[in-house]
């Protein structure tokens, strides 16, 4: 039996200079496998005397197992060094940057705009829009401003014609919703104005916002409450808002929407007021003019510029960069 | 407007100070647009007297005076050219601190050496006294300034110029009485009323005045004043009030009808007597009739217009501008003074037909009190008689009470002011307010009946009243709620894609949005769609932007061009709105719209991507991803188009079928034409869509359809087809013959090149069918197969790759 040791220790031997799966499965056939080495000593029993039979069985047996268990120690071993040598393989730069569709964004003023409508709608407004080249019924007369008033100087209007117009406001989008429906109304109209003034303040076009609620009994103080929560929900701050007594024929009392707003400055803090807008209760002969009972319901409006709005809340100082559509100033508002 | 914060504290003296005063006003609705200095800071200048007055000996231009302050006798050099013997000017002494010319700060007047001679201070000009922008030699004092005396005390110059940006309808603001009007209300101080007698004329002299127009001149007040010296000097105090509210003196006739309408509100025209011929005539004008004005412009008058005009000819337009023939000349001896009462609709909007605009028109255009001519009249003749001398004849008043403004009664309910103000005054508060604004009340059972001055004629109907009552109330202490809580749940409509979804999905797919002018280049916008004219601007800003656009491609291209300039050779935008279609029949279409033009790499230049650039079916599949959003793709088509701004080979043209069946174009897309790239500063491939906003955002409300538990079958075919067809052909051609179960078809290998006929293209197609309760045997899917090649080879010459 001298044999079996030495094989034995040959097969162990073997077992431990495996380098591979492959390698070491070879191993297993030569020793263990059916017509393996220590197999086949197994099948010599039969010439063994049979009272050592039992013996020289387990003898057998015990080597078998020892060769066995070696083979599934060196298994585990080189299994989990060749999965160490696959993911090192597979090993990536996680720093490059992730393979990326380039997004866009929406320009400064639809930003403005969309933020707007959002507040609005939560307190059930609807937004409303209407034509951009109007006639002279519902971008003046129907808001009180007949033909000679004074203010249409001020409005600078561009004309197509004697009939047809740029509308100046978007007065007209109120004036169209109020002839199509009975109050109560609780709208809000975006969108392009046109006047015709061209430097480094004014723009041609600009978009407005209005805002028109009719209902009954609806009063000065709600006008105040509404602007105040919506300077405070637009700038995310509680902002001073000051209405200061001024003149739209279409609406009386009329007031310039005024807002405190903060500078710093090397010399410290200061304040001053900003006017951002115009307001005031529907003017009764606008009602008149679509066909609503000025007795039975009360209204207020207001209306303020989109771009002057986008420049407060995000610091922009040149109002041209809103229509040059340059890349570089477009892709910071993402 | 701008007043002189002195003159108006002679007429209303409110204890508050300039910035209150300021403030209060503006907040009254009296916009201060600016408050300045009427001279800038200075000290120790006093009204000196040139004694006499020698060349410089070593200078050409400089002269050396000696100058009195009325002690003492100063050697002082002087470059100015006007400086004369016994002339009056602001003298700066030694020690004097005179203002810089840019910026805060002074500067020490001090013994100086000029060319070798000693110097003791320095003559002044307006100008270096803050008091002018530039002036041309020194300030020349009137002969009558006391040598001496402090030039700032003598000068009144302790005084701001306010300007206030007035609103249309506060007409009655415009002079200094009504500002202090307004400032004594605000303030519940009382006026200084300025005492005006009527002056007794000395002679019986009266003019001849007919007024055929008295719908439009309700009243005509004038007077002969005779012997009248024009050449007399406008006194300092009135040249000075009149300079500080922004007018020029003149001569002492202008100067006083400007005075009295800056004081009064009431605009008044002075004619030459002797060049009136017969009598004056208020009437409209003859159309064509021909007047030179005072500014020299020679004009047609058109019958719209009111003029004064005597027996012969027109001699002014009436309340805008007199003429030059007859206006005061050198050589005037005897007047006509005319203070008259223009309705605002006869004169609103005629002086800038004639392209004009003055104190007189913008005055009378938004409403003079109607019963002030007869006080201005008397001031106007004290002032002038005060100056120029002379003997007034008595005052000629032609009126039509029947078109005089009627000051209307106003209903006044305080149940109506407390449900618009949201507050309920008390009512001797309202009393008060109005009664201190000059209305007359009277009681009602429900409220007041109110009568306004005539001088508010913007006080018509009851919420005039109400706002009047804010205002002097004061906005700011005026209640503050919240409207009351909206209607029931906002009924958002789904089969519509919002707005603001469409414009996330381009911005999701890399599109940046631009905003671009509506209107364009009549140039461009030709280029871009040659076939349909736009409609122009009559009075565009430039030529830039003189037509409205009638496709968003102008802008965009325009656009796409500035960033390529740029350094930006990626680019992608889009953009929305409307474009402006002029319809055969004179109606004009606005139609919403959505474009967007793509140029440059398909992705941004990566270590992971190759630098390929985008093509034609990078535009299409953004098409189609927002077409593939309303639900129904299969409702759309591209169909092989033409259009003048796009490569002949690459344009589309896109339908969408419509509740008749019929397809209708609801889009373009295609390469921007090569030979436009380089007008229009476009020196690469440049992809362009636009597409009606309609077509895509009627959306499909999704309906759920149950999912099948059997298996797909799928069958790859690799077709062989002529060039020229068009795989939509080949991909209907399928589907008619495919059978009801096909429920996928992809194109996935489109190849062109060897082991292909080279007037042919292969084409790989994934055929999968499912059937939703059964499985498919291999017959029928087989069956399928075969007949869908048999109609491919018979309709269009298709054949199975060998």
């Amino acid at each position: 039996m001298e044999n079996l040791e030495a094989l034995t220790q040959q097969a162990l031997a073997a077992v431990s200079e495996a380098q591979d799966v492959a390698a070491l499965d070879q191993v297993r056939v030569q020793f263990l496998g059916k017509k393996g080495e220590i197999t086949s000593l197994m099948k010599n029993l039969g010439s063994v005397a049979p009272e050592e039979r039992p013996k020289m069985g387990a003898i057998i047996n015990e080597a078998k197992d020892q060769v066995e268990h070696a083979i599934s120690q060196r298994k585990q071993l080189l299994e989990s060094a060749e999965l160490n040598a696959k993911l090192a393989a597979e090993t990536i730069d996680i720093t490059l940057p992730g393979r990326a569709m380039q997004e866009g964004s929406l320009h400064p003023v639809t930003r403005t705009i969309e933020r707007i409508e959002s507040f609005f709608a939560g307190a059930g407004f609807h937004v409303m829009e209407g034509p951009e080249i109007e006639d002279e019924f519902h971008n003046f007369e129907a808001l009180n401003i007949p033909s000679h008033h004074p203010a249409r100087a001020m409005h600078d209007t561009f004309y197509f014609d004697a009939g047809r117009l740029l509308r100046t406001h978007t007065s007209p989008v109120q004036v169209r919703t109020m002839e199509a429906q009975q109050p109560p109304l609780r709208i809000i109209c975006p969108g392009r104005v046109y006047r015709c003034d061209y430097d480094q303040t004014h723009s041609p076009m600009f978009h407005q916002m209005e805002g028109l609620l009719v209902d009954k009994g609806v009063s000065f103080a709600d006008l105040k409450g509404i602007l105040q929560e919506f300077m405070a929900a637009f700038f995310e701050k509680d902002i001073k808002v000051r209405l200061r007594p001024s003149y739209f024929p279409f609406t009386e009392p009329s007031a310039e929407i005024d807002i405190e707003w903060v500078i710093e400055t090397p010399e410290g803090t200061k304040t001053r007021w900003l006017e951002i807008g115009g307001c005031g209760m529907v003017h009764p002969e606008v009602f008149r003019h679509v066909g609503i009972d000025p007795e039975e319901y009360t209204g207020f409006a207001f209306g303020m510029g989109m771009e002057r709005m986008a420049m407060l809340r995000y610091g922009v100082n040149d109002l041209r960069l809103f229509f040059e559509n340059d890349l570089r100033f477009l892709q910071q508002f993402r | 407007m701008k007043f002189s914060e002195q003159w108006l504290r002679e007429w209303v003296q409110p204890a508050v100070s300039t910035e209150e005063l300021a403030a209060q006003v503006t907040m009254a609705g009296l916009e201060v647009d600016g408050v300045e200095a009427v001279a800038g800071m200075f000290s120790g200048v006093v009204v000196g007297q040139v004694v006499s007055r020698e060349q410089h000996p070593d200078a050409e231009k400089l002269s050396l005076c000696q100058v009195t302050d009325g002690n003492e006798t100063f050697q002082i050099v002087c470059g100015a050219a006007n400086v004369r013997t016994g002339l009056k000017i602001p003298f700066a002494k030694i020690g004097a601190l005179l203002p810089l010319k840019d910026g805060p700060g002074d500067f020490k007047i001090k013994k100086a050496k000029l060319r070798g001679v000693e110097s003791f201070g320095m003559l002044c000009a307006e100008a270096e006294l803050g008091m002018a922008e530039s002036s041309d030699g020194l300030m020349e004092l009137p002969e009558d300034a006391p040598v001496g005396a402090d030039f700032r005390e003598y000068m009144n110059l302790d005084d701001a110029i306010i300007e206030v940006d007035l609103t249309p309808n506060r007409a009655d603001c415009l002079s200094i009485a009504g500002l202090a009007r307004e400032v004594g209300v605000l303030n519940k101080a009382d006026l200084t009323e300025l005492v005006i007698n009527p002056v007794q004329p000395t002679i019986d002299d009266t003019p001849v005045i007919e007024v055929s127009a008295a719908e439009q001149c309700p009243r005509y007040l004038g007077r002969i004043v005779k012997g009248v010296n024009v050449k007399a000097v406008t006194p300092l105090w009135m040249v000075e009030k009149l300079r500080r509210s922004g007018i020029r003196s003149i001569d002492p006739v202008v100067d006083v009808t400007n005075y009295v309408m800056l004081e009064l509100g009431q605009p008044m025209h002075a004619f030459d007597l002797k060049q009136i011929d017969g009598g004056i005539r208020v009437r409209m004008a003859e159309q064509g009739e021909k007047l030179t004005l005072l500014d020299g412009q020679d004009v047609a008058l058109n019958a719209d217009t009111l003029v004064i005009a005597d027996h012969a000819k027109p001699l002014a337009i009436a309340g805008v501008m007199g003429g030059e023939h007859s206006g005061v000349a050198d050589d005037t001896q005897d007047l006509l003074l005319e203070a008259a009462f223009f309705a605002p609709l006869a004169i609103a909007g005629r002086a800038r037909n004639y392209g004009l605009h003055t104190d007189s028109s913008h005055r009378f255009e938004r409403g003079v009190d109607y019963n002030l001519a007869a006080k201005a009249m008397e001031r106007a003749t004290a002032l002038l008689m005060e100056i120029c001398g002379g003997q007034p004849g008595p005052v000629v008043e032609v009126a039509n009470e029947a078109h005089l403004p009627k000051a209307p009664t106003i209903h006044l309910r305080r149940a109506r002011a407390e449900l618009i103000l949201g507050l309920k005054l008390a009512d001797e508060e309202i009393e008060d307010i109005l009664t201190r604004l000059g209305m007359q009340l009277t009681a009602t059972s429900d409220g007041w009946d109110v009568v306004a001055p005539s001088y508010r004629f913007d006080m018509a109907i009851e919420p005039d009243l109400i706002e009047e009552l804010a205002r002097i109330y004061g906005y700011e202490r005026l209640p503050v709620r919240l409207p009351a809580a909206a209607s029931p749940l906002a009924r958002v409509a789904e089969n519509r894609l919002s707005m603001g979804d469409l414009r996330r999905h381009l911005v999701a797919r890399g599109y940046q949005e631009a905003i671009t002018y509506s209107f364009v280049e009549p140039q461009l916008q030709k280029s871009m769609d040659p076939e349909q004219a736009p409609i122009a601007l009559l009075n565009p800003i430039s030529a830039e932007m003189s037509v409205m656009r009638t496709d968003l491609l102008a802008g965009l291209v325009q656009a796409v061009s500035y960033n390529l300039k740029r350094q930006q050779s990626r680019v992608r935008l889009f953009e929305t709105g409307l474009r402006f279609v002029p319809q055969a029949d004179g109606q004009l279409d606005q139609i919403p719209t959505l474009a967007f033009a793509l140029t440059g790499n398909r992705l941004p230049q990566s270590w992971a991507d190759t630098d390929a650039n985008v093509d034609f079916f990078d535009a299409k599949g953004d098409v189609e991803s927002l077409l593939a959003r309303t639900g129904t793709l299969n409702s759309y088509r591209f169909v092989t188009a033409e259009h003048p701004a796009l490569h002949p080979g690459q344009t589309a043209r896109i339908e969408k079928i419509g509740v008749d069946g019929q397809w209708q174009q609801v889009g373009v897309m295609g390469a921007l034409h090569p030979s436009l790239q380089k007008p229009l500063g476009v020196k690469q491939a440049l992809y362009l869509v636009q597409l009606d906003l309609a077509a895509v955002r009627d959306i499909a409300i999704p309906d759920f359809s149950e999912l099948s538990k059997f298996p797909e079958m799928r069958r790859d075919l690799a077709l062989v087809v002529s060039q020229d067809v068009q795989v939509d052909q080949v991909l209907q051609a399928i589907r008619a013959k495919a059978g009801d179960y096909l429920t996928k078809l992809n194109l996935f290998d489109v190849y062109v090149g060897k082991g292909i006929d080279p007037d042919r293209k292969s084409l790989a197609l994934g055929l999968t069918w499912q059937h939703p309760s059964r499985t498919l045997t291999d017959e029928e899917v087989n069956d399928s197969v075969s007949s869908v090649l048999a109609h491919l080879n018979e309709s269009l010459g298709a054949t199975l790759r060998g």
